[in-house]
């Protein structure tokens, strides 16, 4: 049974070429000496410094990072407030409704989004920038953060809270001090999924921003509409491996973390036997 | 007496009702205002003159409630019958979404199922890569492919070199070049539920069929394939929903030879500034949407009805 049959390993094999490929292709020849993408001429990291001494792309990053950084931290309080308000909330007018405008932007097409929010920012006659930008990214990441937090709050035990609660916390005390502290593994992903939908995103920012911001992502999309070029390879090469030490880093604590409680469940154990 | 008692406990559920009413109402109204109101906004342009929908198009409003009603009309709705440039692109997104899913099923089930077999140990790896891409910039990953299927590119130098073709092939900038894009960039979408559900499969039941006297082949059709069908309709759609509305895939890798709907409503709005006609391709394309969505949500209620 756990022995791979030869067909097992060769689509297990070729499935991750297929992911991963492409990707690899990308970093290698970030460091061509060429202008030419497709023609290997020597090692070079020339493009890297012309990418961090090109003043546009860096300004796109700054923007880029403080709207991920302000949108996903609100989507991320606004989201576990929703998913609490749906998993333990009980009945309210308007449930339905609520719920439906949580998971329907999950499968709304971007372009739908970006021209609804835009279409709603002229309306109202707000001046279009990094502002409008987070307003937007908030809006939907929070719907993510929702879902995550609350396949977390559906699976806990309720009787931790009730017990707080005829201990005498308030409802609130009791959210604070065990509700909260049991979901935060929900709420920290919750962030992080927000943090990389809002750094990812082209099409809603594209119409959510004015002429005074540009994102990472738009700046990214401008270039390569003229073609392929070695200093975007350069950025993305960053990119992958910026993310790729986060996961890295993120699961070596995890399994660090899951070590720690199954040791500390084991003296546990044995304290009890003795 | 009582009084004194009463007053700060009354304080006390007071705050408590407040509390309870912010939770709910802030996460409510931030919904409402920036996503249901955006959506009547999008229908109202779409029943609206281009004169009075270009920016500013809320003078509408202004002449009452009664007179926005009246001026609306389903004019923009008959001009995208009459133009078959829309016809196309929507016939043409809905083929390009369908084809695309059933190449990614077929793509993505034996990987699922080659992960359903790996040995424990290896399955949270395994996992882990699958999910990893995901983390990685979507625009990032199909631009990678710009430079593998051009002309000049990769694959075409790597297919000269073992003498499989004499003639560089032109992908990029056709719909096989779409159909890689989007069986690339969600694939994971698909092996995650279905490895899902190929996981949960008692491997017993596979083993009494063959007992039974069944082939290996007719056991996979007669048992794999019935036991994870939930996980392959999911997949099905995870994949088919985002696909149709697509807009990065088709306009880096489609070029002018590929029509999408998603391309389509950003064009013309970008480009031809016709709102009102963009909006009006929004709203069909959300009605097309609409019952893929309903049957997705009845999948995943039927699973968890049998799981619950």
């Amino acid at each position: 049974m756990n022995r791979l049959s030869p067909f097992n390993v060769v689509s297990l094999t070729f499935g991750f070429a297929f992911l991963y490929l492409p990707m690899l292709i990308l970093v290698i020849y970030s460091f061509n000496k060429s202008k030419l993408v497709t023609v290997w001429a020597g090692f070079s990291t020339k493009w890297y410094g012309e990418l961090l001494s090109n003043e546009a792309f860096l300004d796109a990053a700054w923007v880029t990072l403080k709207v991920a950084v302000i949108s996903s931290s609100i989507a991320t309080v606004l989201g576990t407030m929703a998913a609490y308000t749906l998993v333990r909330g009980g009945r309210f007018f308007g449930r339905t409704l609520f719920s439906g405008m949580i998971y329907a932007p999950l499968v709304m097409p971007e372009v739908i989004t970006g021209l609804s929010l835009l279409l709603l920012f002229i309306g109202v006659g707000m001046d279009r920038g990094v502002m409008t930008i987070v307003l937007a990214h908030t809006t939907f990441s929070m719907c993510f953060v929702s879902v995550v937090v609350s396949s977390r709050l559906a699976t806990f035990d309720r009787a931790l809270e009730e017990a707080a609660l005829d201990l005498g916390a308030s409802p609130f005390e009791a959210f604070r001090l065990i509700t909260l502290p049991i979901i935060a593994p929900a709420v920290v992903s919750g962030w992080l999924l927000a943090f990389t939908l809002s750094l990812d995103d082209l099409v809603i920012a594209s119409f959510a921003t004015g002429p005074s911001a540009t994102t990472l992502p738009m700046k990214i999309w401008s270039s390569v509409r003229l073609g392929v070029s070695p200093e975007i390879n350069a950025l993305s090469s960053i990119l992958i491996g910026l993310v790729a030490s986060g996961v890295i880093i993120a699961s070596l604590v995890s399994k660090r973390h899951s070590v720690r409680v199954q040791q500390e469940e084991r003296a546990a154990e044995r304290f009890e036997n003795d | 007496m009582f009084g004194l008692v009463g007053a700060p406990q009354l304080a006390f559920c007071w705050i408590n009702d407040l509390r309870r009413f912010v939770l709910i109402a802030l996460p409510y109204f931030w919904l409402l205002a920036l996503f249901l109101v955006p959506f009547v906004i999008v229908f109202k342009i779409a029943l609206s003159d281009a004169a009075l929908a270009i920016p500013p198009y809320m003078p509408t409003m202004k002449d009452g409630l009664s007179a926005m009603f009246l001026q609306l009309d389903f004019e923009n709705f008959v001009f995208l019958t009459e133009d078959d440039l829309y016809w196309k692109a929507y016939l043409s997104s809905l083929r390009v979404a369908f084809i695309s899913t059933v190449l990614t099923l077929l793509f993505g089930y034996p990987i699922a199922y080659a992960m359903a077999r790996a040995p424990h140990e290896w399955r949270a790896t395994l996992m882990m890569l699958i999910i990893l891409p995901f983390w990685t910039s979507f625009l990032i990953r199909v631009y990678a492919w710009i430079g593998i299927l051009s002309t000049e590119g990769l694959l075409n130098r790597f297919l000269f070199w073992i003498g499989a073709i004499s003639e560089p092939l032109t992908i990029l900038n056709t719909s096989t070049a779409v159909y890689i894009g989007i069986v690339y960039t969600y694939i994971p979408f698909m092996i995650l539920p279905i490895y899902a559900a190929l996981e949960r499969l008692d491997a017993s039941l596979i083993e009494a069929a063959e007992d039974l006297g069944c082939s290996r082949m007719k056991a996979f059709w007669l048992i794999t394939i019935p036991l994870s069908k939930g996980g392959i309709v999911a997949g099905c759609f995870l994949v088919f929903i985002p696909a149709l509305g697509e807009f990065v895939i088709p306009s880096l890798l489609g070029g002018s030879g590929t029509l999408m709907i998603g391309k389509v409503l950003f064009e013309e709005f970008f480009s031809n500034r016709d709102w009102p006609v963009a909006s009006a391709v929004a709203v069909i394309l959300l009605l097309i949407l609409i019952v893929p969505i309903i049957l997705f949500q009845r999948n995943e209620q039927r699973q968890q009805d049998a799981e619950g």
